[in-house]
């Protein structure tokens, strides 16, 4: 089976459609990160408070941001979080609330209005660590247990908080679903000391100014230093321009990817960063597939054009080129459909950048190596990519226009329709 | 060829032998429960999928120079007094920013000489230069005021770690982080409600007892009009631990202690004479002596147990005590537990102040598995069926040596004691991405040369040394892009890196290597002439 036998389609040819396309994305992207929703920065590079509470019933926006009015917290943004049927929404509060002087005030302060309702001298059942019930069962000691109530109580303990994180998602509705989890008295003995709210904390994500300082300049060295190594490592594996190339090729990912993120509005986090250095390497590895065919077939090649060199090449690896990106695209398909709400930010990075990545290194990579070497050709300088066409060499100035298509008399294999 | 591809096939059998141990050690039973919990044993789990507590905090490093620099002006007014030198007054004019700065003022020319060698005999940390107006500005020498900040951080990590230790976390992780700005990295698996480690962590305690000299007055204002407006020179007021509808107490105490948590032997919880939860301490050998003076010259006269700066509890001396007591206080069973605790750790050397707080919710943590997991498995299958379909028979070549690159890579994790984060689950995910596409190019590479007419043995050996070349450098760029990861990556960012670093590792060994056997070995088997099934 296969998809690709003897392709023989001109990319060079198109290119002005992959340009127009390029800056159709480019160009919204970027007016969405100037004038829409900006850049949105997750909670890592913005300091801030996030709070992920999942509800036993679908969460009513009103009700939850009444309790926040309440608290003093009016600035919070309350969004649902991950699929509707999940009934969980994130609490965020912008990073006033949260000084390094006492760094989780906001994140008690969203706890304790969530928790307006309780019966007094009750603590919350769907909010206690197994610390909080060991403490409590050995005091009341339902079991009377001699010697072993430690032992006994701790494995009590942390049977009912397994049983409410693992099953049942972190939130319990009534005290009476324990009562397969952990011994019928101890079950009974609950209710005296804890009541069940209708949330859970699922997770916290408090990040101080200093600290979102620090993130936002590691990540843009973290960037700056690979398209630096990539630069170097091409420059020396090939000729500068390829380096050059290739950089811009990774620019532009980079700045659709990031313009997504932006049309979106979806909050870009460390994990997200990390995405992006990936597909950085991924495009990356694209372009060198395509250049080491590039520089292969220079050698072979030496009677035709750098452009139908080119074209060629791009052929030659398109079976390679597309399979790859789709077994690649595949996982991380699978990664965005069921990896989870957590990783939806690296996932969806990533299934742009792999789609984009490839993309760019046929439609933006090769061209950029033939206008280069074009442009050098009509400045009248010498052919640096060996393959200009008719021998400008050393003749320099007024030599016939050459590059673009062959010679007479020349029979190109890959004879190619305009 | 056939003596050393028996060779080749045994030494692929011991890796994958070898990795499989690394994944599972020796499993108590084969049972699923079994073979699941000697994984869980062999590959630690991030804090985003057990769930537990990051912190990062900073050491106020400031606090402790500030405590070096008072103990020096105290010595320094020591030794101009007992030289006779006069000076008008010794400031630190900004203990904020400049810790370490002290500046006398009306120092006579002619004391000069005595004060350099004062500071260089009894300051050797200090240097002092003479400024206008007689006056003099003593700073910190720059190596030793870094000394004694790191030393301070060094310090602040043993402490935390003592008082993590004892509250039973298992495999906390409490090292220092980032570059030079102070910060400790706390991660504590399994605690879902850091409030009260926070705590713990974050007390000084300090523990010093003092002469009570006067009160408990209603207010700072009251205890000044009880001494005419003016508090004898060694004596400070100091704020009584509330005891809540009492309101503030506030108490005249002497500046000098007696006794302090240097001198502590030992804390544990007791009871006080009404049978209330108190904290029980023993002093050592030193501090006994030091205390039995104390007590024996200062009978009928009052004590106060300052902890943290606060006064906990004053008590008249009945008779000269010797090395143990009780601290009493409103305390509850389990505040009497940790304060203890706390005590028995030292104290910390300067204030900690916290930058980050990240806590993942056990339910959490085993949803994020289940996904991860989930999303590998399907990933996975996708690519093994997507080969055997384009490949036929190469396909199957091209998963086994897929499988076994994650038993590889998982088997680098259980080795290396890496840890496993969510975004490390995606890494392996991605690493069977891009691991196949070295098979892609070799046998795309093999067709196009059985398509130009060349025999497969031939083309099987082309197909491996044309695409060597790419396939080195497709995986070098991005291992140098997982190492930079690493280099500025937090938990679960280094965990991605890790994975997808050992992953590219595996693969370069199993995509090049193993392949090449098994297709040597499959060649090995054909007549002449008989096809090669590469689809």
């Amino acid at each position: 089976m296969e998809f690709f036998r003897n392709p023989n389609i001109d990319f060079l040819g198109k290119k002005w459609y992959f340009l127009a396309f390029s800056l159709v994305f480019s160009v919204a992207g970027i007016l969405s990160m100037l004038f829409w929703h900006g850049i949105p920065l997750g909670v890592d590079f913005r300091g801030g408070t996030l709070v992920y509470v999942k509800f036993s019933h679908a969460p009513e926006d009103n009700a939850i941001r009444a309790a926040m009015d309440r608290a003093g917290l009016h600035n919070a943004r309350i969004q649902t979080y991950g699929p509707p049927g999940n009934n969980e929404v994130l609490i965020d509060l912008a990073e006033q609330e949260t000084s390094e002087q006492s760094l989780d005030k906001g994140k008690t302060q969203i706890i304790n209005a969530l928790e307006s309702n309780a019966p007094a001298g009750k603590q919350d059942l769907n909010n206690a660590s197994s610390l909080t019930l060991y403490n409590y069962l050995l005091d009341k000691d339902p079991l009377h247990a001699g010697t072993d109530a430690n032992q006994r109580y701790t494995a009590q303990a942390q049977a009912i908080v397994d049983y409410r994180d693992k099953s049942r998602g972190g939130v319990l509705g009534s005290i009476d679903e324990l009562k397969g989890a952990a011994d019928p008295a101890v079950v009974a003995s609950l209710s005296d000391g804890f009541y069940v709210s209708d949330f859970g904390v699922r997770n916290v994500e408090i990040v101080g100014p200093q600290v979102g300082a620090q993130l936002r300049k590691q990540a843009l060295l973290a960037t700056l230093y690979s398209l630096a190594g990539m630069l170097i490592y091409l420059g020396l594996r090939f000729e500068w321009i390829y380096g050059v190339a290739a950089v811009v090729t990774v620019f532009h990912d980079t700045l659709i990817t990031v313009g997504a993120f932006s049309l979106r509005d979806y909050p870009i986090s460390l994990t997200v960063i990390a995405a992006i250095l990936t597909l950085i390497g991924y495009s990356n590895n694209d372009t060198i597939v395509v250049f080491d065919r590039i520089r292969e077939n220079i050698k072979l090649m030496r009677r035709e054009s750098l452009s139908e060199i080119v074209n060629r090449s791009i052929n030659q690896t398109l079976s390679r080129t597309i399979l790859t990106a789709g077994l690649t695209f595949l996982t991380v398909l699978a990664l965005f459909l069921f990896g989870g709400e957590v990783l939806h930010g690296f996932s969806f990075a990533l299934v742009i950048g792999i789609l984009i990545g490839t993309y760019s290194s046929i439609a933006i990579a090769a061209p950029i190596l033939v206008a280069y070497q074009d442009w050098r050709i009509k400045r009248g300088a010498r052919a640096v990519i060996p393959g200009g066409g008719g021998k400008s060499s050393g003749d320099g100035k007024g030599g016939s226009k050459p590059g673009a298509g062959s010679g007479p008399g020349r029979v190109s294999k890959a004879s190619v329709s305009r | 060829m056939n003596k050393n591809l028996g060779w080749k096939l045994a030494l692929i059998i011991a890796t994958l032998l070898v990795f499989v141990y690394g994944i599972f050690g020796i499993p108590q039973s084969f049972s699923k429960d079994g073979l699941l919990s000697a994984v869980t044993k062999n590959i630690h789990l991030g804090l985003d999928l057990k769930g537990g507590t990051h912190l990062i905090l900073q050491v106020q490093v400031n606090d402790a120079v500030n405590v070096d620099s008072d103990n020096a002006v105290e010595r320094l007014k020591e030794d101009l007094r007992s030289k006779k030198i006069n000076y008008g007054e010794i400031i630190k004019p900004d203990p904020a920013n400049h810790p370490d700065e002290i500046v006398i003022k009306g120092v006579p020319p002619e004391s000069s000489s005595d004060l350099r060698s004062i500071i260089s005999d009894r300051l050797p940390e200090y240097d002092g230069t003479s400024g206008a107006d007689n006056s003099w500005t003593i700073t910190m020498k720059p190596q030793s005021l870094a000394d004694l900040k790191n030393r301070a951080v060094e310090q602040a990590i043993e402490t935390i770690r003592n008082r993590i230790d004892q509250l039973g976390v298992s495999e906390p992780i409490i090292q220092e982080h980032g570059l030079g700005d102070y910060q400790i990295l706390v991660q504590l698996p399994g605690v879902d409600d850091p409030a009260r480690v926070k705590e713990i962590m974050q007390s000084t305690a300090m523990l010093e007892i003092r002469q009570a000299l006067g009160g408990p007055y209603p207010s700072e204002q009251v205890a000044l009009q009880e001494h005419g407006g003016v508090l004898p020179p060694d004596a400070v007021l100091m704020r009584g631990k509330s005891t809540g509808d009492e309101g503030d107490q506030w108490y005249l105490i002497s500046r000098a202690s007696a006794v302090t948590g240097r001198d502590l032997r030992d804390a544990r919880p007791s009871t006080d004479d009404t049978g209330q939860p108190a904290v029980g301490f023993n002093l050592t050998g030193e501090g006994g002596k030091k205390f039995y003076a104390f007590t024996s010259a200062h009978v009928k006269d009052q004590l106060a147990i300052v902890l943290d700066n606060r006064v906990q509890s004053v008590a008249t001396i009945e008779e000269p005590i010797r090395d143990s007591g009780i601290i009493r206080g409103h305390f509850t069973a389990q505040e009497v537990k940790d304060q203890s605790m706390v005590l028995r750790s030292g104290a910390l050397p300067a204030g900690i102040k916290y930058l980050e707080e990240r806590t993942v919710g056990p339910s959490l943590g085993s949803d994020s598995i289940r996904a991860g997991v989930q999303a590998a498995a399907v990933g996975m299958i996708a690519v093994l069926v997507f080969m055997l379909v384009y490949y036929h028979g190469a396909g199957i070549n091209a998963d086994v040596a897929l499988i076994l690159n994650l038993i590889i890579l998982l088997g680098f994790l259980g080795f290396s004691g890496a840890t496993l984060t969510l975004p490390g689950i995606a890494g392996v995910i991605l690493t069977v991405g891009m691991g196949v596409d070295s098979n892609v190019l070799i046998f795309e590479r093999i067709r196009e040369e059985l398509r130009n007419g060349k025999t497969p043995p031939s083309a099987v050996e082309q197909g491996f040394s044309h695409a060597w070349v790419t396939i080195v450098d497709t995986h070098v760029t991005t291992i140098v892009s997982a190492f930079i990861l690493f280099m500025f990556g937090t938990g679960p960012v280094k965990g991605f890196a890790v994975t997808l670093t050992f992953g590219l590792l595996a693969n370069l060994f199993t995509a090049v290597f193993v392949s090449r056997v098994i297709f040597d070995w499959i060649l090995s088997r054909k007549q002449r002439g008989e096809a090669l099934s590469i689809g």
